[in-house]
């Protein structure tokens, strides 16, 4: 499974970000190979439209799921068209978030 | 002669002033261009004859036509468009987003594929107060942006051969600059209050930055308060009247009621010392 999670910075010791589209960083971790990408965020500057074209930057990476803290409406209007699970974090790390993922912890996002 | 009435700071009186001007000039327009939240009308109490629809052009995607290339979504500078699916399969369009700049339906390759709809998105209310030529902008509620709802209303409204009084929305945002855009002289409302001079300073940067005339008047003022004459003073701004705060003033206010014929004679000498310095 390849699971995106949503970074202030580019390693698995890094805090989570809880912000979907004003992320710092985006890792797209593998839970069977255990890598990692890290990618920073090319759209934190643009102007408006930021969720949208976080949404469809992550459907277009074609991950499973996503961790981040709060999705914006139009984000979230973009990311249920693709078939990908959204989860809550609670904080902590991002290494910390995916152990919580792989033990079914993580709280599912629904509204 | 064209003259916007704004601030910085909301709620220090535009309004009031706003609708005295109209009330004391000889053969005035009244242009209500606080679309997000005109009330001049409480105190003009005008006889509405018209009230006309405002649209805009949004894009309408025709998917049995598109070939879903993302020319729109690529000429999209708000990111209004987005295509998506695996092969891509669907536009979606996010209207909070659109400005109706057209540049989707100019870049659509396939003819019918993308076509510009009009959407009502607010309307105008067109009569007569007295003598006053009464026009307000309203914007629906839930719309993001009333500034081409105030360009419409100025080129379609707006009679040269009248004193006209624009009531703008405050603060120094693309809707005021549309406002105040192209006329003679603008009236700066203050408060002396720190907020109030905080505002009017931005405000200042703005109308010198726009190269026009303009001048202060204070609103709620009080005689042992210097806070908005200093800083005139220092930046050399002409005080073009100050309004004494009043109780009664702000009772009547409460109710829709505005000592015009009292101020009447005073308002006059505003617009005579305006007409001088344009």
């Amino acid at each position: 499974m390849k699971v995106l999670l949503t970074a202030r910075g580019d390693n698995l010791d890094a805090k989570m970000d809880e912000r979907f589209g004003r992320a710092d960083y985006f890792i797209v971790y593998d839970t069977d190979s255990k890598e990692f990408e890290a990618i920073k965020n090319p759209h934190i500057n643009d102007q408006g439209g930021v969720g949208i074209s976080v949404a469809k930057f992550v459907l277009q990476k074609g991950v499973d799921a996503v961790v981040s803290g709060s999705y914006g409406p139009n984000a979230l209007d973009v990311l249920r068209t693709g078939d990908l699970k959204l989860y809550s974090t609670k904080g902590g790390s991002v290494k910390e978030n995916i152990e919580l993922l792989e033990e079914g912890k993580l709280e599912i996002f629904n509204t | 002669m064209k003259i916007a009435v704004t601030s910085g700071k909301g709620g220090t009186g535009k309004t009031t002033i706003a609708t005295m001007l109209a009330k004391a000039a000889e053969n005035a327009q009244y242009l209500d261009c606080d679309a997000e939240e005109p009330n001049g009308k409480f105190f003009l109490k005008p006889e509405i004859e018209k009230t006309i629809p405002y649209t805009e052009l949004v894009p309408k995607i025709n998917e049995d036509r598109c070939t879903f290339c993302e020319k729109c979504a690529d000429a999209c500078a708000y990111k209004a468009l987005v295509v998506m699916g695996k092969p891509l399969n669907k536009v979606m369009f996010f209207d909070e987003l659109c400005h109706s700049c057209g540049a989707c339906a100019y870049v659509c390759p396939v003819e019918g594929a993308l076509v510009e709809i009009e959407q009502e998105v607010g309307l105008f209310n067109v009569g007569k107060a007295g003598n006053i030529d009464f026009v307000e902008g309203v914007l629906n509620i839930g719309e993001a942006s009333a500034t081409r709802l105030i360009a419409t209303m100025k080129k379609r409204f707006m009679n040269d051969k009248k004193t006209v009084i624009l009531d703008s929305p405050p603060g120094t945002s693309c809707s005021v600059v549309e406002t105040i855009d192209g006329v003679d002289f603008v009236v700066l409302v203050s408060e002396p209050t720190p907020f109030g001079l905080s505002d009017l300073r931005l405000t200042v940067e703005l109308v010198r930055d726009m190269g026009l005339p303009f001048g202060i008047v204070i609103n709620k003022a009080e005689k042992e308060n210097s806070l908005i004459d200093d800083y005139a003073k220092k930046e050399n701004i002409e005080i073009l009247y100050r309004l004494e705060f009043s109780r009664q003033i702000a009772e009547g206010y409460s109710k829709g009621i505005l000592p015009f014929d009292k101020y009447a004679g005073d308002f006059k000498k505003v617009l005579k010392r305006i007409e001088e310095l344009i």
